[in-house]
């Protein structure tokens, strides 16, 4: 573990700290997203797609299935590491439902920032591992929390 | 909404013995999944569709070097619509759900997903993955409703690779609260009604008169229906309408259990919303009339049955030609 920052070859995030909070992402929640990630993540749950079945089982809506928050979660963290950027886990855990018409605000907090082996001679690769905790909140409370780690290649240059 | 494991539990139910927690436990350790394969290898248009979905314009997903996303590790063991059949799912896994239905535990809801990933999915990467039952809750109360979590473990591998493990959980739980029931009238549904049209009108004046009209071809004499315009036979479109004698016989049928359209329920004896009985007849005159057969519970109609015509008021509005076995009683007759 590195306890300063660590320079990659990121795009908007030249150095990162543990502590250093990501730029939020805001989700609209339409039922178009609900329905578009269930059907792309191959969930056919009724309660995913079908508003008077999802009521009949005590749910007041449609709401959105835990594949495409993963997703959602995934993406916002290689958005902001940028190109090179490895996903290797993501863990989360569900609260508030994403119900249609809300808005889901992504927020990260970066938890741990590590170097792993050196930059070669010739400006080579070395890897950053990175750990940002997450927050996904809307309306309700918190629709998700959790925790991702990244690698993303280190720059000749860190700190 | 929910709460996982570690959280202390204070619920007195929790403490109380719990013969069905008893029986869940049992199947930790047991396979919930055994050599599933997915159903389709990795490839791009999922990939596509998944990114499309999420709005990650990643260009590591995308390109000739693509890879998969990650996050869609779950994606490729889905079942789909169509599900697994044989491959996948345990019977271990299939008796635990069934237990927390019967208990009435029959909602359920995914609460944690913590995935780690191995090795990147490429398109044309075959998945195939094991998974086992890691571990039962006691009984919690969450937001939700009362209910037990279950948690598997599952093994992604891609062309035989080890590339990711998926650890989910779930809540199987019996709802905190029933929607208070819906008290509003609901109309009732009735049957469709007919379209009736230039084609077709003279069928429903005869309904009307109670006589069942069929056509008979002006040219070469050949009887037809459903009503239509020309002669199935010879193309003319010259035709007459002649009344049928309403004698015939049961050509075959269907007994129609689920869903239930009370509507549909004809017979004296079936209850209201119960099976009814489609029958397709023939007639004396050599044509066939899809019907009902009125008189007989729906599981007595036979094939070769001898029926006659009647008409029936089926709703306020509307009147039918059915047919009753020969030989049954009518409504209003001792049986």
């Amino acid at each position: 573990m590195n306890g300063g920052g660590v320079r990659m070859s990121g795009n908007n995030t030249s150095v990162l700290r543990p502590g250093d909070n990501l730029p939020p992402l805001e989700i609209p929640v339409t039922r178009t997203l609900i329905v578009a990630g269930a059907i792309a993540s191959r969930d056919y749950q009724d309660v995913h797609h079908d508003a008077e079945l999802a009521k009949e089982k005590g749910s007041p809506d449609i709401f959105m299935n835990i594949l495409t928050t993963n997703g959602l979660v995934g993406r916002y963290i290689t958005d902001h590491l940028g190109p090179g950027a490895t996903l290797r886990k993501v863990a989360i855990r569900l609260g508030a439902p994403n119900y249609p018409g809300d808005t889901m605000t992504l927020t990260g907090t970066v938890e741990q920032v590590e170097q792993v082996g050196r930059a070669g001679p010739g400006g080579g690769a070395a890897t950053v591992t990175v750990t940002v905790r997450v927050v996904g909140a809307n309306s309700i409370g918190k629709h998700v929390t959790g925790t991702v780690t990244a690698t993303v290649p280190a720059r000749g240059g860190h700190i | 909404m929910t709460r996982g494991r570690g959280e202390p539990a204070r619920s007195a139910e929790a403490t109380e013995s719990d013969d069905l927690y008893e029986k869940l436990k049992a199947y930790e350790g047991r396979a919930a999944a055994v050599a599933g394969r997915g159903k389709d290898p990795v490839n791009e248009p999922m990939i596509r569709h998944w990114c499309e979905a999420m709005g990650d314009t990643d260009a590591a997903y995308t390109g000739p070097e693509a890879v998969a996303p990650p996050t869609m590790l779950q994606v490729w063991t889905m079942g789909g619509l169509s599900g697994h059949g044989h491959s996948g799912r345990s019977e271990a896994y299939d008796e635990l759900f069934a237990l927390l239905d019967d208990a009435g535990y029959a909602s359920v809801v995914a609460t944690d997903c913590e995935q780690e990933y191995l090795r990147p999915l490429r398109p044309g990467d075959g998945i195939t993955f094991d998974a086992v039952i890691e571990s039962v809750s006691e009984r919690k109360t969450t937001k939700l409703g009362t209910g037990y979590f279950v948690t598997t473990r599952m093994d992604v591998r891609a062309d035989g690779e080890p590339a990711g493990t998926h650890r989910f959980r779930i809540l199987k739980f019996a709802p905190a609260r029933s929607r208070p029931a819906d008290t509003r009238p609901r109309p009732t549904a009735k049957r469709p009604r007919p379209v009736i049209n230039r084609d077709n009108a003279g069928f429903w004046d005869g309904v009307a008169g109670h006589q069942l009209l069929i056509q008979r071809c002006g040219d070469c004499a050949r009887p037809r229906f459903p009503w239509l315009p020309g002669c199935n036979a010879c193309g003319s479109p010259e035709w007459e309408a002649v009344e049928a004698s309403g004698e015939g016989t049961v050509y075959s049928y269907v007994v129609m259990h689920h869903p239930p359209f009370p509507a549909f329920a004809v017979s004296d004896h079936a209850d209201a919303a119960g099976p009814y009985a489609v029958v397709l007849v023939e007639l004396a005159e050599g044509v066939r009339v899809i019907s009902q057969v009125v008189g007989v519970p729906p599981g007595e109609v036979r094939i070769g049955m001898p029926v006659r015509l009647e008409f029936r008021r089926v709703d306020e509005e509307l009147e039918l030609p059915l047919f009753r076995p020969v030989g049954a009683g009518v409504p209003g007759g001792v049986r």
